[in-house]
């Protein structure tokens, strides 16, 4: 891996679009043109990385060295439903009211 | 009589209530009203009745501040962020429940950089936090609420959380002690999310006893929580006056790093002096890949973060905007909801995780983080513990770096290594540089706490800072 | 030269299949599962999503995959990890779903000749109901989310595209279900979720390699469902490739009620999951002990028993494949069989013939009859009656026979019969005595009317034939 794969990285406004979609962020023109300009910064500081040459080097996901962590099969109360759905910011007697999807 | 008790440490405090020489409704009660006294932003939520006391417990009842990240069952707990505005947990963080069952009632919910994320404690949803030592200053960040009520003497001592350097920095920056623990000793169960791959919790204490046995109540394998282990050792206080025999690294990878104030400078240049005075020889070592942490850094934990804050969604919990369809009901609710940093990040990490650029940015960040915990180990191969600044600068000023992100992220350039590695460090102060404070770093190998609490101990009793800005 | 519209045409079909797994909590907390109860009743901080809570796998969950990876006769990953696939959805709490991606916990299996490519463990979503009389947002139209189901721990088996009909599809299908059944890792009921099954399909010129644009099938929630929309989208597929046109690629809902095929494309554009792998999660690396664990837990599965009852028991192939792919007729089959291994031909065929599953008949009744048969108390013809009956109303085939008069004909009774017969067929009698030896058929019919079936064919033959001379 080298610097030519981060050639061009630098993000610009349709991207930031792209990912603010994707991301469910809505983003108006200015904040959209501002958050290009301080993400490349901070992308121009990141891609430093990329000097690096790691090919061989084993990812890192966990620090911790587990494996097998694991539960029993055994049921526990669940919790009460008027507990949870006092905390909805839309809900019926039953459930959590959302827009239908498509509608 | 009160500022008698006000000078007392959280263990000096625990001791006497333990002894009965001290009723904890007294401590409570002063502390209280100091809280609700608070005019630094320091609280977001504060009890209104006090809590059945027990002095029994090895905490001895003495009140704790607890950061808003934490989860606890029907107290508002927002993380700082407006998007959990109203929200009461319906369970209890780990860490918390341990706390107050070992005997210290929670005195209130602490400000907060929003979601943990930041370096000054000026993106929280609900204002900023003054800094004690100069109110026009910030005490830090993500944990400034914390490390500002114990240094203002507005709690005897804190929890906050730990992803990039947001326990030490504003521990070093408001003149206190903070403590990050090994990744895996302390439950994350009940903290809010930020970065689950290095998020941790740990005390914020007026020194370093006070670390060291909040700290050992903390621990211990959590069956909610599958990344935690059981701690290796049991919990004990400090007692080491010297540091013969220890080995002690200055890595200069991180002293080289630009912007290191000179004032900071010459308090480390003076602490390592102290070190060898104590017994201890210093030299030098490398960690060569610790210049790329910070960028590192900033593609796992704004990837991690992407994720976790996606729950955030108007459906469950938290707030709602209207919106005529679903698409647009997730997208202004998170918009209304989440503050600039906050969605700095989620861009960011969305970026680096999306179609075509994973490799690039997250693949290499993990290497790139294998590599440095590979530095740390080989260092430890050759000393015992790592010293340096906690931050390269003393409390900046409200505002001064709010418009470059990147200015605000080097903050955290000396604390982020250890985060990556997963090992402990704590944050003890060191001194004043133009009246302000100074936090110096010890790191060593994982679950080595009650080694570098040693190590630190006998450090603060040679440095001497009693200073505290109320004192 | 050849025109696209002479051109025959071979499906490639491959099954992706979700299983709900039979735990008696969810994937990653312990609520109990739960089917039809009022809605979000088995929730908790956990499966909701909740701020600050983390995922513990359930260890059975993890044993079932296992199980279902070696009876596929996967190769189990010696680490294995979760990922994070994220989308935002209402019936998903946490905008993320945990599932494998890059090293799944099996793969590289086959089962009846159809390449398993991999098997892996994930969570199951929430329901999204329309809201009904709970009316409207904003002026939209509103739906409830149930999380009663969100967190069900699912395994997704993933074939090779080696299935070539939608008949196939069906019947591999079939197998799989009973697979998964006699593994007692899954409920396997189609019509509840607990088994779901989406089909990839693409056709391709007979006779070349390369594979064609493919479609997902989604929503056939029946085995006959899934041969119709896999049907109907090889049909699709061929009118457009005989017109000139070309498949594009996208997923497909398949109406039960009108057999229609719809495009579910999103309106949003494509998907982008960001898999990562998820850090609150640490690696499945089964050891010796669960492997071997899970492997002791694996009964005899349906190809193997249809194997054996062929071998053993000198079935037909189909027979054999009929009683062990239908599990409760195998058991019921080998529980007759306990008690009358004389005739496993006859026994064969009426298990799969007479005795449907839920019938009244018990094994020991059918059973009872076959010796009976073998006896020579009861004709084949007659048994049939008494099969109806005691799938009907169950009882005792000797009872039945004796309260309806159904003893095999025979002695002088059966002569009388044969006699009159004779006699009264001289034409066939005498194209007997030219050669014309089917010709007995006539007079053997007259004395199956005549006793209304009770008498043997056989014997019935040999009587006329000693008559006659012939």
């Amino acid at each position: 891996m080298g610097r030519t794969l981060f050639c061009g990285a630098v993000i610009d406004r349709e991207q930031v679009n792209h990912v603010a979609r994707l991301a469910r962020l809505r983003l108006t023109d200015e904040q959209a043109e501002q958050m290009a300009a301080e993400l490349s910064k901070v992308l121009d500081h990141i891609e430093k990385m990329g000097e690096l040459d790691l090919a061989d080097v084993a990812p890192t996901s966990h620090v911790v060295e587990l494996e097998n962590v694991l539960r029993e099969d055994e049921a526990r109360p669940s919790w009460p439903r008027d507990r949870m759905l006092a905390e909805a910011p839309d809900a019926d007697a039953e459930g959590f009211r959302v827009p239908s999807p498509g509608s | 009589m009160t500022s008698e008790l006000l000078s007392l440490t959280a263990a000096q405090a625990a001791e006497r209530t333990r002894a009965g020489d001290l009723d904890p409704r007294e401590l409570w009660d002063l502390y209280r009203e100091r809280a609700g006294a608070d005019d630094l932003g320091a609280y977001l939520w504060l009890p209104d009745d006090a809590p059945e006391m027990d002095a029994s417990g090895p905490l001895g009842g003495v009140p704790l501040a607890v950061k808003d990240l934490f989860c606890v069952e029907d107290v508002p707990s927002t993380s700082g962020s407006r998007i959990l505005e109203g929200y009461r947990p319906p369970y209890t963080a780990t860490s918390v429940r341990k706390l107050v069952d070992a005997g210290a009632p929670m005195l209130g919910k602490t400000n907060m950089d929003e979601f943990a994320m930041g370096s000054s404690n000026e993106n929280s949803g609900y204002g900023p936090v003054k800094n004690p030592w100069d109110e026009s200053r910030v005490p830090g960040g993500s944990s400034g609420g914390s490390a500002a009520a114990v240094a203002a003497g507005l709690a005897p001592w804190a929890i906050g959380t730990d992803t990039g350097g947001s326990i030490r920095q504003p521990a070093a920056l408001c003149g206190i002690v903070g403590l990050k623990p090994t990744y895996g000793a302390v439950s994350r169960y009940g903290m809010i999310a930020f970065a689950s791959s290095l998020d941790q919790c740990g005390p914020l204490t007026r020194d370093v006893t006070d670390a060291a046995l909040l700290f050992g109540q903390m621990t211990g394998r959590d069956p909610c929580d599958s990344t935690s282990l059981d701690y290796p050792a049991d919990p004990r206080l400090p007692s080491a006056e010297r540091l013969d025999g220890l080995r002690f690294g200055v890595p200069k990878e991180l002293l080289d790093t630009e912007g290191i104030e000179p004032g900071v400078r010459a308090v480390f240049d003076t602490t390592v002096k102290r070190i060898e005075e104590l017994g201890a020889t210093v030299e030098e070592i490398a960690l060569p890949h610790s210049g790329h942490g910070l960028a590192a850094y900033y593609v796992l934990a704004p990837a991690e973060a992407s994720a976790n804050l996606a729950r955030y969604d108007g459906v469950r919990f938290g707030i709602r905007a209207e919106a005529p369809d679903l698409l647009s009901m997730y997208e202004e609710t998170r918009a209304q909801g989440f503050g600039d940093e906050v969605k700095r990040r989620i861009m960011l990490g969305t970026y680096a995780l999306s179609s075509g650029y994973y490799d690039a940015y997250y693949g290499q960040a993990q290497k790139v983080r294998t590599k440095i915990a590979d530095d740390f180990r080989a260092a430890f191969e050759r000393v015992d513990l790592i010293v340096t600044p906690t931050s390269p600068t003393t409390a900046f000023p409200l505002g001064a770096r709010t418009g470059d992100p990147l200015a605000m992220y080097l903050s955290d350039v000396l604390a982020v290594p250890m985060s990556l590695a997963g090992i402990p460090a704590i944050s003890i102060p060191g001194g004043l540089a133009d009246g302000l404070p100074v936090g110096v770093q010890l790191a060593g190998p994982a679950f080595s706490e009650f080694e570098i609490c040693d190590a630190a101990y006998a450090l603060e009793r040679a440095i001497g800072f009693g200073d505290l800005p109320w004192k | 030269m050849e025109v696209a519209s002479a051109r025959q045409y071979e499906p490639v079909i491959g099954l992706e299949i979700h299983v709900q797994l039979a735990t008696d909590t969810k994937m990653f907390c312990g609520c109990e599962l739960s089917f039809g109860l009022d809605p979000n009743t088995r929730t908790c901080p956990v499966c909701l999503g909740h701020p600050g809570v983390l995922p513990v796998p359930n260890r059975r969950a993890i044993e079932f995959g296992l199980m279902i990876g070696l009876a596929l006769g996967c190769e189990i990953a010696p680490r294995s990890i979760f990922h994070r696939k994220n989308y935002f959805y209402p019936d998903n709490p946490k905008a993320f779903q945990i599932s494998q991606y890059d090293v799944p916990l099996c793969s590289g299996g086959e089962l009846a000749g159809v390449r398993v490519h991999r098997a892996h463990l994930e969570e199951d979503a929430a329901k999204l109901v329309h809201a009904g009389e709970s009316g409207r947002i904003h002026g939209a139209e509103a739906s409830v989310v149930d999380f009663n189901r969100a967190g069900t721990p699912l395994v997704e088996i993933v074939t090779e595209p080696d299935i070539h009909s939608a008949a196939e599809a069906a019947e591999w299908a079939r197998l799989l279900r009973e697979t998964l059944r006699a593994l007692g890792v899954s409920d396997v009921n189609m019509d509840e979720g607990s088994l779901r099954v989406d089909g990839n399909v693409s056709i391709r010129p007979a006779g070349e390699a390369t594979l064609g644009v493919k479609t997902e099938l989604k929503n056939m929630n029946s085995f006959r469902f899934l041969e119709r929309g896999l049907d109907a989208e090889i049909a699709r597929q061929e009118g457009i490739l005989r017109e000139g046109g070309q498949v594009e690629q996208e997923t497909l809902h398949f109406d039960n009620r009108t057999g229609a095929l719809s495009s579910l494309r999103s309106k949003e554009e494509a998907h982008d999951y960001r898999y990562f792998p998820e850090p609150d999660l640490v690696p499945i690396a089964p050891t010796e002990a669960m492997i071997e664990m899970a492997r002791a837990a694996i009964p005899e599965l349906p190809l193997a028993r249809a194997e054996r009852f062929e071998r053993d028991h000198d079935l037909p192939a189909d027979s054999a494949r009929l009683l062990a792919f239908r599990g409760e007729q195998g058991d019921f089959f080998e529980a007759a069989l306990a008690v009358s291994p004389s005739d496993p031909r006859t026994l064969a065929n009426y298990v799969v013939n007479d005795v449907p599953p839920g019938s009244a008949a018990t094994p020991e009744a059918v059973a009872k009859l076959v010796d009976l048969i073998g006896a020579g108390t009861v004709s084949r013809g007659a048994a049939k009656e008494v099969l109806e009956v005691l799938a009907a109303e169950g009882g005792d085939p000797e009872q039945i026979v004796a309260d309806r008069g159904l003893g095999a004909a025979g002695g002088d009774e059966l002569g009388a019969i044969v006699d009159q017969a004779i006699a009264e067929n001289a034409g066939a009698v005498e194209k007997i005595r030219e050669g014309k030896d089917q010709a007995i058929g006539a007079i053997v019919g007259a004395v199956m009317r005549q006793t209304k079936g009770r008498a043997d064919g056989g014997e019935v033959q040999k009587l006329i034939r000693e008559r006659i001379g012939a």
